[in-house]
Order: structure tokens, then C-alpha cells, then sequence
């Protein structure tokens, strides 16, 4: 492996962890979405409210991080992706300010009609986000993003048949994960009927996700034969990894062991990311330029390679403080923290 | 895609990128500087209540913290925007220096991480961890905040002074040394500014929250540490910036002059040149401006004689905007100073009187020191931003250089306007909310409402 690929690599675990957690938070608010009624939701937005809240942030600088790496180590490839598909990416940008300000805003706010203007701006742009980044992912993965500023199609670049597949997958996978961690919450915390109801939720989509995806592999053999070559070649191992865990997950969810399912998901959704970048080696930007082509100068990749290093020693026992923090039962008694933490205390 | 080519044109999209990025940018920078002074103040309350087993200051603590949550997440998601707009809005930027000036965002991506971490950690911990640990899970916030401070501010110094690499005979960037890049000249001044400055915009704006109340009439003691406690944090750095204003001054004198000449409106290169107030930029002169003889020299080169370079040193095309430079340049100075009136009597009263001043002149004058901070912050990035004007990177590339040629851009502006303009309506609401609903009822409003909802209220939503 060259610097280049482990500086890349680095970034590709960053999208990985973005794409599961990230996702999932995603894939909460569109459940938030479907909850139903204002008083038949309730319990479900509560508890979706009370998974999500604390980590959300931290999940959401996993994208950042993505950027911050993308841009420093393969400049000239970022700023062609990113002026060639600045309107998925503006939208989807304006999607994360509307989610996370909303969420943030609403449990602040007692009004009802306020609570639910802002519920909705959070289910939404939940829906919304996730279907403009499946897009960019689907124009850069069938190479319609060519080298130099903006020298490609600002339209045809997401609108395409490999960009909606890119985009319905993408809302379909936050969706189903989501339904998988959610089971697991509802349980410990007592709510079993919420759990059969996201458990239910979570074969569904599962359903639709694997029929989505064998679909889609016809749609990429027509519109991007390069992937396709590369998912049923080099990528193959990665596609039955995936295959296997998703049916493994489906086993699982049906004999409730939550747990169990919550890794297989994720290892299903790793999987299916590994296969994407695995099917585009060596490119960056497919067909056109390689890794190498595209990574800056050595001494940049290897400052880059020491702080993520040695960012990675502090951050990952942080962030997995974090999640054991909010992933045990809230002690007995502090159940007046339940849907908004700091809540209480406003003497 | 013939209707788009009409549009396809990068001088088109100029004006509209910098608008957007200026209103993303402007926006932010308020937030940023609550996200950076206000965990060490809510901390710092949280420490004395807990100590003193004081429940008006836990409960003070306590609030902020609320507050501190809605103005993070409204941080994270304008700083997310910007990100993308780095690329989206400045592709020629990224794709020629990305290397340099990309890396300290790395570096800030990992800053914040570790603050979003610890905010959801210190917000929604409140009553899962001991106070002492809970106390605890704020440091890493409140020194992440001042990093991401410091790597962001580096990257704007290297636009202003761009070190750390060569360039080959076609402008490509050689040799390109990131770690050396982030500690150009302007770098220390710019940093400890900016970070200055964070402190007196959340330290005054808090406090002037809490003067209103006392006008008000809610003379308790909740008000009155809620006015104290963040307006002596600000009154003591505001001389401090004074100080380093005149640093960061020098600074730009000496490696930017062109900016320099904008900001004080000067066209003749002048030996003993003037300090001119205020006045209207014209026929390559100010007029109408309160002159102060010789103390431009005096400030620069700590010499009444010394000599300044005018604006005629350099092409008309390398020109910044002088009449915005220059007003944007006074009013921060203005307001700068004006806060340091305010912090001397404060200072003084407190010295000989300890207390706070009776007046209601001094309240008044607490109330209006937030929006006075933040206009002052604003007028201060007006000065460095445009001021660097017509370069993106100082004296290499030009900001027309750097904008995306890309067809239909100008429209982003539009619409994030009018994203702004719906976010900033949301956060002043929800936070006039928050302060109403959080506020122990004072004597004479006990039939208000309650401050906590019904929990059929809870369960309806």
C-alpha cells in the first residue's frame, strides 16, 4: 500500500463510521417521519429523541472529517467532485443545518404547533440529506465526474440513473439501520411493543433494500459498466460479505437477538462501502484519475498520516466513552432526564 | 444546457460566492465565539455553586448550559456549510493550495470532534456523572474549543500571509511544508485577537441578557451573577485587546501594507501621517474625517515621523475598498473602545465600592455591550476579509481566481439567505423561550406562568 492508499483508507473508515452512525441518526429521523399522529408518535419521537440526542453531533463530524482529509490530501480530485456536484451537495448541506438546527431547537420548545413545524423540518431534511450524498456518491462512482474545476456536468452529474439508485439506497440503508439500533434501545428500555414495531420496520426495509440492490445491479451493468466490472470482479468477496451478513441480520431481527443484529447490519453496510471503493480502485475519479495521480505532496500526506495518528489516540476513547455513556440504562430516579437531559435542573 | 452557458461564467459568480460565503462566514464567527467562551464560563459557575453548595449559581450553571446547546448545535451545522462552500464556492483555492491550506482544518476536524464529543457529554451527563467528573468532561470542551479557535485562524493568517511553500514556473505549489505553513507571521497576533475577542462577545452578550432583566425590574440574585460573572471575564480581557490591537496593527503594517493604507483611508505615502476618524473615501483622499495629526506614524512605527505607505504604492487593481476597510476598521475601534469605558467603570466601582454600579445608566449600557461586541467582531472581520481584497491568498491568487465557473452558483446565494434569515428567526426564538421558561419567577410576577410545562403538555407532541 502506498501512502497515498493508507492516507485514503483512513478517510474510507471515516466514511464508513459516518455512513453507520451518521446514517442511523439519519434513518431515525426519517422513523421520526412515520411515526403517525401527534399522539400516536409520541413514544416512538421519544425515544428516537432520546438515542440520538447526545451523539448526534459527534456523529455528524465523522462527514468533516471526511472533507477535512479529502481536500487536504487529494485537493485537485475534491475540487473537481465538489464544483462538478455542487447542487446535491449545497442541498444536502442545507439539509444538515435544517435537521440539526431543528433538532437541537425542538426540545427546547414546549408549543405544539412549534414542536411539530419543527419535527417536520428534522424528519424531512432526514429523508432529504441522505438521498443528495447517495447521489454524489452514485456520480462519482459511474465516473461522471471529470478532472478540473467544474468541468462537468452540473445536472447530468447526479441526475442519472446510478445517482437515483446511489440516493434510494442511501435513504434505505439509514432507514433500516436505524430500525435495527432502535430495536435495541426500545428493549432496555422496557418498551417491547416499541421494539416489535421497529422490528417489523426493520425487515421491512430489509426487504426493500435487498430488492432494491439486486435491481440495482442491472441499472449499473446499462450505466456504469466500469463499477459493475468491478463489484462482480475484484469487489465480488466484499458483495457476498455483505449478502451474508444482511441474511445473517435478517435471522437475527427475526429471533430477536438485537444485539447480534445491530453487528451483522453494520457489518453489511461496511461491507457494501468496502465493495464500492474496492470496485473503483485504482480510481479516484473514475476512468479518468488514480489515487496516486490525484495525492499531494509527501510531506503533507505524511503530516497528515501522524495527525490522524495521533488524533485517533485521543478521539477513539472519547468517542467510545461517549457511546457507553449513553448506551447504559439512565440510573434509577434520574428518569426526569429522560427526553431532554438537562431539562430538570432550569430552576 | 444552452440557457446554463449564458450563465457559465465565473466573473457572474464573483460577487453572489462572496456574498454567500461572507453571510455563511458572518454567521458563524457569532457562534463560534459562544462555542469557544462559553463552556469555561458555565464551568466556572457550575464550580463556585457546587463549592459554595450555592444553588442559585448551579442553577445559573445550569441554564448556560441549556443555551450553550442550542448555540453549539446552531455552530456545528453553520460550520458544516462551510466546509462545503470551501469547494463548492472555491474550488481554484482547494485544487491549487489544498495541501497548505486545507491541513490546519484537519487538524480543527479532530478539535471538533473532541468538543462535540464532550458537549454531548457535559449536556446530557448533567445528572448521570458525579459533579466532580461531570466538571471534569468539561476541560476537554473548553480547550478543544480554544484549538479549533487556533487551527481555524491559522488558515485565515496564511491567506493573509502565505508561507510554507514554493511555487514552480507555472505556479504550481513545490515543496509544500504544512506544519511550517500555519505559523506565518500573522498567526500569533490573529489567534490571540480572535480568541480575545470570543471571550468579550459571549462575556457582554450574557451579560447584557441579564441587565435587561434587571431593568426590568428582576433585581435577585440570579440576575445579578448572571450579570457579574461573565461582564468581569469581559472587562478584563477588553484591555488586554486593546493591547494586542495594536500588535496585530503593526503586523499588518509591515506585511500587508496595502491593507493597512485601506484601513486608515490613506492615498500619499506621508511622513507624520495622521490617524483620520470616520470620513468618506474619494478622489484618492478621506474627507470629511477628524484628523489627528501625526498619530497614524506614531501608532505604526511608535515615531511621529515615520512613514506610511499610501495606497498609491500599489496598481489600482490591487487595491482593497478603502471606504468599507477603513468604516468597518473605526467602527471596531469605536465600539472597542467604547467597551473599555465600560470595563473602567465597572473596574473602578468594583474597586472602590465592591460592587457593581447602581445606575441604571451602567445597566443600560451592559444591555447594549452584547450587540455592541458583535458588531464590533463583525466590523473586525469586515477589516481583515475585505481589507485582503482583491487576493485570496495575499499577493498570489486573486479571489477571481479561486470562484467556480460553475453554471447556476449565483443561486446558492439566495437561497442561503434565506436559510439564514429563517435559522437566526428560530434561534432568537427558541432562546427568548429558554429564558423565559428557565427563569426562577420573581416576587412580583409569581401569577406568570409556570416556568415548566404540564406533562400532559409533555405527552402531547
Amino acid at each position: 500500500m502506498s501512502l497515498a492508499e493508507v492516507v485514503l483508507s483512513i478517510m474510507f473508515v471515516g466514511l464508513i463510521a459516518y455512513g453507520l452512525f451518521g446514517g442511523a441518526d439519519f434513518g431515525a429521523g426519517i422513523w421520526d417521519l412515520l411515526a403517525g399522529g401527534t399522539r400516536h408518535g409520541a413514544r416512538q419521537r421519544d425515544l428516537i429523541e432520546r438515542s440520538i440526542a447526545p451523539v448526534w453531533e459527534a456523529n455528524h463530524v465523522w462527514l468533516i472529517f471526511v472533507l477535512v482529509v479529502l481536500w487536504t490530501a487529494f485537493s485537485g480530485a475534491f475540487a473537481a467532485v465538489v464544483s462538478t456536484l455542487y447542487i446535491p451537495l449545497t442541498l444536502a448541506a442545507f439539509g444538515m443545518i435544517a435537521r440539526g438546527a431543528a433538532f437541537a431547537f425542538r426540545k427546547s420548545i414546549s408549543t405544539l404547533a412549534m414542536r411539530r413545524f419543527l419535527g417536520a423540518g428534522f424528519a424531512l431534511s432526514s429523508l432529504v440529506t441522505p438521498y443528495f450524498l447517495g447521489a454524489v456518491v452514485g456520480g462519482v462512482a459511474s465516473g461522471r465526474v471529470p478532472p478540473g474545476v467544474a468541468a462537468g456536468d452540473v445536472v447530468t452529474s447526479w441526475v442519472n440513473p446510478t445517482s437515483v439508485l446511489g440516493g434510494v439506497l442511501a435513504v434505505l440503508v439509514c432507514a433500516y439501520l436505524a430500525a435495527v439500533f432502535l430495536c435495541a434501545d426500545a428493549r432496555r428500555d422496557g418498551a417491547t411493543d416499541l421494539a416489535e414495531e421497529f422490528r417489523a420496520r426493520a425487515l421491512g426495509t430489509a426487504a426493500v433494500t435487498g430488492a432494491v440492490g439486486i435491481a440495482g445491479l442491472f441499472v449499473l451493468r446499462a450505466d456504469a459498466p466500469l463499477l459493475f466490472d468491478g463489484l462482480t470482479g475484484r469487489a465480488a468477496p466484499a458483495v457476498v460479505v455483505s449478502v451474508v451478513a444482511g441474511t445473517a441480520a435478517i435471522v437475527y431481527l427475526a429471533t430477536r437477538r438485537y444485539a447480534h443484529a445491530r453487528v451483522a447490519s453494520a457489518l453489511a453496510v461496511t461491507a457494501i462501502l468496502v465493495g464500492w471503493a474496492l470496485a473503483q480502485y485504482p480510481y479516484i475519479l473514475v476512468g479518468e484519475v488514480t489515487i496516486e495521480e490525484a495525492a499531494r505532496g509527501r510531506a503533507t500526506l505524511v503530516a497528515m498520516l501522524v495527525t490522524l495518528v495521533a488524533g485517533a489516540v485521543i478521539l477513539l476513547p472519547a468517542l467510545a466513552y461517549l457511546y457507553l455513556l449513553f448506551q447504559r440504562s439512565p440510573e434509577p430516579g434520574s428518569g426526569a432526564v429522560s427526553s431532554d437531559g438537562v431539562r430538570s435542573g432550569g430552576i | 444546457m444552452d440557457a446554463w452557458d449564458v450563465v457559465a461564467d465565473a466573473a457572474e459568480n464573483l460577487y453572489p460566492a462572496r456574498m454567500q460565503m461572507a453571510l455563511s462566514l458572518g454567521w458563524h464567527i457569532i457562534f463560534s465565539c459562544f462555542g469557544i467562551a462559553f463552556p469555561l464560563l458555565t464551568v466556572f459557575t457550575e464550580w463556585r455553586g457546587h463549592r459554595r453548595g450555592d444553588a442559585v449559581l448551579t442553577g445559573l450553571a445550569h441554564t448556560w448550559a441549556k443555551a450553550m446547546g442550542v448555540l453549539f448545535a446552531a455552530g456545528a451545522v453553520s460550520g458544516t456549510l462551510l466546509s462545503f462552500e470551501m469547494g463548492i464556492l472555491w474550488p481554484g483555492l482547494m485544487d491549487r493550495f489544498g495541501e497548505i491550506y486545507g491541513f490546519p482544518f484537519v487538524l480543527e476536524g479532530f478539535a471538533f470532534f473532541i468538543e462535540a464529543i464532550f458537549v454531548g457529554i457535559y449536556l446530557f451527563g448533567w445528572n448521570r456523572l458525579s459533579p466532580r467528573a461531570h466538571m471534569l468532561s468539561a476541560l476537554p470542551m473548553i480547550a478543544s474549543g480554544m484549538a479549533g479557535a487556533f487551527f481555524v485562524v491559522t488558515a485565515n493568517a496564511w491567506m493573509n500571509n502565505p508561507t510554507g511553500f514554493r511555487l514552480d514556473g507555472d505556479g504550481r505549489v513545490i515543496d509544500a511544508r504544512p506544519w511550517a505553513a500555519m505559523f506565518g507571521p500573522s498567526t500569533w497576533p490573529q489567534v490571540v485577537h480572535m480568541l480575545l475577542g470570543a471571550y468579550m462577545v459571549a462575556g457582554f452578550t450574557i451579560a447584557s441578557v441579564y441587565a435587561v432583566g434587571m431593568l426590568r425590574g428582576r433585581r435577585d440574585r440570579r440576575h445579578h451573577l448572571g450579570l457579574l460573572i461573565p461582564l468581569t471575564l469581559a472587562a478584563a480581557v477588553t484591555p488586554v485587546q486593546i493591547v494586542v490591537g495594536d500588535w496585530i496593527a503593526n503586523t499588518v503594517a509591515e506585511n500587508q501594507p496595502a491593507k493597512l493604507a485601506a484601513m486608515e483611508g490613506l492615498y500619499r505615502t506621508t511622513a507624520g501621517a495622521p490617524l483620520t476618524v470616520g470620513g468618506l473615501y474619494y478622489d484618492e483622499g478621506l474627507h470629511y474625517g477628524l484628523e489627528i495629526p501625526k498619530a497614524l506614524s506614531l501608532l505604526i512605527h511608535h515615531d511621529p515621523n515615520g512613514v506610511v505607505q499610501g495606497l498609491e504604492e500599489f496598481p489600482a487593481d490591487e487595491r482593497p475598498p478603502v471606504n468599507v476597510v477603513h468604516l468597518a476598521f473605526d467602527t471596531m475601534v469605536g465600539l472597542g473602545s467604547a467597551l473599555l469605558l465600560l470595563a473602567v467603570v465597572l473596574g473602578f466601582t468594583w474597586w472602590r465600592r465592591r460592587r457593581i454600579p447602581r445606575t441604571p445608566w451602567f445597566l443600560r449600557a451592559v444591555a447594549v455591550s452584547g450587540v455592541a461586541a458583535v458588531l464590533a467582531l463583525e466590523a473586525g472581520w469586515v477589516t481583515t476579509e475585505v481589507g485582503r481584497q482583491p487576493w485570496i491568498v495575499y499577493g498570489i491568487m486573486r479571489t477571481a481566481e479561486a470562484v467556480s465557473p460553475a453554471p447556476g452558483l449565483f443561486l446558492g446565494f439566495y437561497a442561503v439567505v434565506v436559510i439564514y434569515l429563517l435559522l437566526t428567526a428560530l434561534t432568537v426564538f427558541v432562546l427568548r423561550r429558554m429564558a423565559r421558561s428557565g427563569d426562577t419567577p420573581a416576587p412580583q410576577e409569581v401569577d406568570a406562568e409556570p416556568p415548566d410545562r404540564s406533562p400532559g403538555e409533555v405527552a402531547l407532541r
